[in-house]
């Protein structure tokens, strides 16, 4: 399937792109995840600390270990400071 | 139900106002907070706010509905601008109307606290030599628990 990877923030600075589509069979976002980190080293950096990021998918916050089946979009980012 | 997301100014005199003519009846109490851009440690060039299109206006939607759930309230807004700021410009707002000021206080509070770490935008602070990611503090994530 395929599925689009949003960036944010100090993510999107670190892997240099704030979105892509990703051909992926991965059935969580931590296998997602993985898969990501054995691309590149950018990628391994900013996936290196994972307490340090939060994960939604269909623009809904969820865990990283929440099923993709039927995503669409899945979205990568730092502690939100709105407000 | 009113959430909005924008880039340019407002006029938080314009807008209050406006809040307030639109509650009729019992609506005894109208509570406004604005949040501004500070300078915390000198020498703040801008603010730079990022957000997640789509997501935002959802997530604020949804912390708009959570508020309705727990308060007798009239109508709610939330205004969050995005973009580059100056230091002193306001940023948001909320307001809330009720029929007693403690729901109203209660539920701006509600709304101010879970839009800080549950809305997606991102502050970065830019100075004359460096520009930093605004860390999130672990006091507004413990500020969620007591709601």
């Amino acid at each position: 399937m395929t599925i689009d990877v949003l960036y944010f923030a100090w993510v999107r600075e670190r892997i240099g792109l704030p979105r892509e589509a990703v051909e992926t069979q991965a059935e969580t976002v931590a296998q997602l995840v993985d898969e990501l980190r054995a691309r590149e080293e950018r990628y391994a950096l900013a996936f290196a600390d994972l307490s340090a990021l939060r994960v939604a998918v269909d623009q809904d916050l969820t865990e990283f270990d929440a099923p993709l089946a039927g995503a669409r979009e899945v979205a990568f980012f730092p502690p939100m400071t709105g407000g | 139900m009113a959430v909005r997301v924008q880039s340019q100014p407002f006029d938080l005199g314009a807008e209050a106002n406006a809040f307030a003519a639109a509650q009729k009846g019992d609506m005894g109490a109208i509570v406004t907070f604005t949040g501004v851009v500070r300078d915390v440690a000198g020498g703040l060039q801008a603010m730079e706010i990022e957000h997640y299109p789509g997501m935002t206006e959802r997530a604020l939607a949804q912390i708009e509905a959570q508020a309705h759930e727990r308060w007798a309230l009239g109508d709610v807004l939330i205004l969050h601008r995005y973009g580059r700021m100056q230091p002193d410009e306001m940023i948001m707002m909320v307001a809330t109307a009720a029929r007693h000021r403690r729901d109203a206080f209660e539920a701006a509070e509600f709304l101010m606290d879970y839009l800080k770490s549950r809305a997606p935008f991102w502050k970065k602070e830019h100075t004359s030599d460096s520009a930093d990611w605004v860390a999130a503090r672990d006091e507004d994530e413990d500020a969620l628990t007591r709601w």
